[in-house]
C-alpha cells in the first residue's frame, strides 16, 4: 500500500498546496461580495503557507525558517483581515451594500 | 509495503481525512450561496491545515493555526457578516455569464501550471540539519535571529488595530 505513506511525500503537500491556490483565484473573480473576496484572500495565503511549511519539513537545513515565516503570515492575515473589514463596513455604511457592483462611483 | 492496520497505516488514512476537509471547506468557503456558510466552509479548511501542519513536524504551528484563524479571522468576518448583511435575493444581477467558466478556466491553468512544476522538478534535500526545528527552536530563533521582524510585526498588528477601529468609527454618528 504505497498510498498510505503520502504524508511524508513533498509533492503532496505541493499539490495541495497549489489547489488551495487555485481555489483561492477561483473565489477571487467570481464572488460578488467583498467578504466573499476577502476569504477567498485567506484561502490563497493559506496555500502560500502551506507551500512555506513544506519546504520547511524537507528541504530547509534549519527547520525553524519555514515556521517563522508562517507565523508571520499568520499574523499578517489577522491585521489584513482586520483593516478590511473595518473598509467594509464602512462601506456599508455610506453604500448600504457590500456587492462589489454597486461601489462603481469612480467608474467612466 | 505499509499495511493498514499498522500505526504508519492509519496514520495515512488520518492524512486523507485532513486533505479532504481541507479541499472541502475550501470549495464550500469559494461556492456557498450565503456568506455565514462560505465563512464556516474556511474554518473547516484552516482546521484541515492545521491537521497537514502537524503531519510537517510543527505541532506549535498547527496550534497557532487554529487557534488564530478558526478561532480570531473566522469570528470577525462573520461578526462582520452580520453587521453588514446583503440580500441574498438580488444576488444575480446584471453579470456577464462568461465569468465562472472563465474563473474556472484560468485557476485551473493556474494549478495545472504549479502542480505540473511542483511533480517534475526534482527537490533536493538539505546536507545536513542545523537543528530539529522543535518548538525550543523555534522560540530561540524568534527572540534572536528573528527579533527585529517579530518587533515590527508586533508594531505592524498595533497599527493595523488602531487603523480599523479609526476607519470603522469614521462616519458613525450619521
Amino acid at each position: 500500500m504505497y498510498i498510505l505513506v503520502l504524508s511524508n511525500n513533498l509533492q503532496t503537500y505541493l499539490v495541495i498546496g497549489a489547489l488551495l491556490f487555485g481555489i483561492g483565484i477561483y473565489g477571487m473573480v467570481q464572488r460578488q461580495t467583498f467578504i466573499g473576496m476577502l476569504i477567498s484572500a485567506e484561502l490563497i495565503l493559506s496555500g502560500a503557507s502551506l507551500n512555506f511549511m513544506a519546504f520547511n519539513r524537507f528541504l530547509a537545513p534549519d527547520p525553524t525558517v519555514g515556521q517563522v515565516f508562517t507565523l508571520f503570515i499568520m499574523a499578517i492575515a489577522a491585521a489584513e483581515a482586520a483593516i478590511a473589514l473595518s473598509i467594509i463596513i464602512a462601506v456599508y455604511r455610506n453604500y448600504k451594500s457590500i456587492d462589489t457592483e454597486d461601489v462603481v462611483d469612480l467608474q467612466g | 509495503m505499509v499495511s493498514l492496520l499498522t500505526v504508519e497505516g492509519l496514520s495515512g488514512l488520518l492524512f486523507f481525512g485532513f486533505i479532504g476537509i481541507t479541499l472541502a471547506g475550501a470549495i464550500i468557503a469559494t461556492s456557498a450561496r450565503s456568506l455565514i456558510r462560505s465563512v464556516a466552509g474556511l474554518a473547516l479548511c484552516f482546521l484541515g491545515v492545521a491537521g497537514l501542519y502537524y503531519y510537517l513536524n510543527s505541532p506549535f504551528v498547527a496550534l497557532m493555526q487554529i487557534l488564530i484563524y478558526v478561532g480570531a479571522v473566522c469570528v470577525t468576518i462573520i461578526f462582520a457578516v452580520m453587521l453588514a448583511e446583503s440580500s441574498e435575493l438580488k444576488q444575480i444581477t446584471s453579470r456577464n455569464g462568461l465569468v465562472g467558466p472563465l474563473a474556472f478556466l484560468a485557476s485551473g491553468i493556474l494549478v495545472f501550471a504549479l502542480a505540473g512544476l511542483a511533480l517534475k522538478t526534482e527537490w533536493r534535500p538539505a546536507l545536513c540539519m542545523v537543528n530539529r526545528g522543535t518548538v525550543e527552536n523555534l522560540g530561540q530563533s524568534l527572540l534572536t535571529t528573528y527579533s527585529m521582524s517579530f518587533e515590527l510585526i508586533s508594531v505592524v498588528l498595533l497599527v493595523a488595530v488602531v487603523g480599523s477601529l479609526v476607519l470603522a468609527r469614521a462616519g458613525r454618528d450619521k
